[in-house]
């Protein structure tokens, strides 16, 4: 009873761990890779013991935005603006990552592990409901922003929040219609579930994954999720250039960082959801739980250990991979204006994901008649 | 293991909190977020009395509750702005053209 | 469900929803009943009903009090005052009805014939959406489909009573617009 407590513990907390350092890494990620699209260098001053620059090497930007940047964030001064709402204005960054971090209990980023006579499902909390609680979690997100829009008594914050809580609420319709239609697809609400229907092959080479079921769903989970967090080209709310920055204007310090940290959360979230949902989750190809089973007919024997190590890599591989890009796409598209915005998810997105859902549905029942 | 009467009990007060709130509060506003507890008062009732007797009806009918309540406060919530474009207050007391 | 659990949540929903009554400000108001809606669908869940539950804090909590939170922004309302002055006496009486309310609804309720422990095993799939969908399309048809039909004249209502009215802004705009082309017209002449 104990030992399963502990267990459960543990999964819990290498997940939060893994998801807040990935937010960091991804936050180097994207200034440097910035800088590298738009052919400048980026950050390169900060470093602790300066022998990288007395051996000739060149600055990654490490410290400076690993260590030096959180460093000045969490240790400048709590500014609460006159007149605003104190209790609301310190809980609206929490309110706002709370619910992003919560998600990531369902996401199975592994495949079982036996340790002696317990077997392991890598997965923190093993829900039957997982794809309805995704979609419960993501609708409370919009409460963070919306209060931190208006608790900060500042019209122009206030606007950035409306716009914020309107495009998000308008983008959850898009997202959850893509959901839908993977949840038709393979009928279960189970994420661990859905995963193990990705193994095996077609055609005896090809794997089973998600993408070549659902491309028009893989579009728009990848559209709705960036537009839900706010990112380019969907960031208006936040308006870099327009409205200082939006509904987070007047935070700074430590909820600054927190409100960062949501984002780059979010950048996680989605780069997770589209690897469970259309490209296997922890599947690797021709790898079933005894080894690789080759299309040629070669066969590689492992053990179960290494199979689930594997699988692990596996995810965090296709995660680096579609955070990579979110980022890339940040930085090449411009801004949408904010009716085209709410164009392209009202009279875009809904009609686009109802045939979607439409199609599947016919396709399944075809399919399951005919067996 | 809970008894059910504790679950119906827990509603009936819910619901009285509710009655409280719409008796009580001026802002029209504020009225309507109490119909909403009522409104919840009672979903947690059927739910409960749904599982006492093993029977799906009472979840399926807090799912026609649930619509309902979402058309409702729409249409509400269009009232209270129409209203409010009119007579400039949320006060109920203000609301007072139809008084003989 | 556990008595602790229960006792937990069975607090936390009657504080949060006297937080709803009794605050001043109405985002304050707003936040309590999300969190008494949120308490409310954790409830449903320990009950078994896992879809109604998740149902119930995707919309309700998610929606339906988004859409309250845009208008109390819409029209700007601020906190209230300490005390409205007046009603004292219709006040009192509606709490002493409430109390009341509350004492009636315990004496009918708890002796009900449904009182006793819920079935200790719920059926197999009880509250599971594959469930939940046989039984809303096969002996509840009807409803779902007038319930659709409701939805549709709930969304052209609300639309059609908080638009604003467009015909003196329209006469107006014509005017302005009509003044403006010969304003600069004039100027070039000039």
């Amino acid at each position: 009873m104990l030992i399963d407590l502990l267990i459960e513990a543990i999964k819990a907390i290498i997940v939060v761990v893994m998801v807040l350092n990935l937010s960091g890494v991804l936050l180097w990620f994207e200034r440097k890779g910035s800088a590298l699209i738009q052919d400048r260098i980026g950050a390169n001053r900060a470093s602790l013991t300066g022998l990288g620059k007395r051996m000739g090497l060149p600055n990654l930007g490490l410290v400076n935005t690993l260590i030096a940047d959180p460093l000045k964030l969490f240790t400048k001064e709590d500014f609460v603006p006159d007149g605003a709402d104190k209790f609301l204005h310190g809980l609206a960054p929490f309110l706002a990552l709370f619910p992003v971090i919560v998600t990531f209990a369902v996401v199975p980023f592994g495949d079982v592990v036996q340790i002696g006579s317990r077997t392991i499902t890598l997965q923190a909390a093993n829900i039957n409901a997982a794809a309805l609680y995704i979609l419960a979690t993501i609708g409370i997100g919009v409460y963070g922003i919306a209060l931190g829009g208006w608790a900060s008594n500042n019209r122009w914050a206030l606007l950035g929040g409306i716009r914020a809580t309107a495009q998000m609420i308008s983008y959850e319709i898009g997202l959850g219609l893509a959901i839908i239609s993977i949840v038709m697809t393979y009928g279960t609400l189970d994420l661990q579930a859905m995963c193990h229907a990705q193994g095996g092959v077609w055609f005896g080479f090809l794997p089973r994954w998600g993408i070549c079921l659902q491309p028009v769903a893989f579009l728009m989970l990848l559209t709705a999720g960036m537009a839900e967090s706010k990112r380019v080209p969907f960031d208006l709310p936040e308006g870099e250039s327009e409205l200082v920055a939006g509904y987070f204007t007047e935070y700074s310090g430590g909820k600054q960082a927190v409100f960062m940290m949501t984002d780059f959360a979010e950048i996680v979230l989605v780069a997770v959801l589209i690897t469970v949902f259309f490209f296997g989750g922890w599947q690797v190809p021709w790898l079933y739980r005894d080894g690789f089973h080759f299309p040629g007919g070669a066969h590689l024997g492992l053990p179960q250990l290494l199979v689930a190590i594997l699988g692990v890599i596996a995810f965090m591989i296709k995660t680096v991979l579609f955070c990579w890009l979110q980022i890339l796409i940040r930085w090449t598209l411009p801004r949408f204006r904010y009716d085209q915005l709410m164009r392209l998810g009202w009279k875009g997105l809904v009609p686009l994901g109802l045939a979607n859902v439409v199609v599947t549905a016919v396709v399944v029942v075809l399919a399951s008649g005919a067996h | 293991m809970v008894p059910m009467s504790y679950f119906v009990g827990l509603s009936a007060v819910l619901f009285a909190i509710g009655v409280a709130g719409v008796l009580l509060r001026r802002n029209i506003i504020v009225i309507f977020m109490s119909i909403e507890v009522m409104l919840n008062a009672v979903n947690l009732a059927f739910v409960a009395l749904g599982r006492r007797l093993g029977s799906m009806d009472g979840q399926v009918i807090v799912f026609f509750v649930m619509t309902v309540a979402a058309a409702e406060a729409a249409v509400g919530l269009a009232i209270i702005i129409s209203v409010f474009r009119n007579r400039e207050t949320v006060n109920a007391d203000e609301l007072n053209l139809m008084r003989w | 469900m556990s008595p602790g659990v229960f006792i937990f949540l069975a607090a936390l929903a009657v504080i949060s929803a006297l937080g709803t009554v009794a605050q001043r400000n109405p985002v304050h108001c707003l936040l309590a009943l999300v969190v008494t809606l949120l308490t409310i669908a954790v409830i449903f869940i320990g009950l078994d009903a896992v879809t109604v539950g998740f149902l119930q804090a995707i919309v309700y909590a998610g929606a339906i009090m988004v859409l309250f939170l845009f208008v109390i922004w819409l029209l700007n309302l601020q906190a209230e005052l300490r005390s409205a002055p007046g009603y004292l006496a219709l006040k009192a009486i509606a709490g002493l009805l409430s109390a009341v309310l509350v004492a009636e609804l315990f004496v009918l309720l708890w002796h009900a014939p449904t009182a006793g422990g819920a079935k200790a095993v719920a059926p197999a799939d009880y509250g599971s959406i594959q469930t939940l969908a046989t039984t809303l399309f096969s002996d509840y048809l009807v409803a779902f489909e007038i319930t659709s039909v409701l939805l549709l004249a709930a969304i052209v209502g609300a639309i059609a009573l908080a638009r604003r009215a467009p015909a003196p802004h329209a006469a107006s705009a014509q005017a302005v617009g009509a003044q403006a082309a010969g304003a600069p017209a004039r100027s070039e002449g000039a």
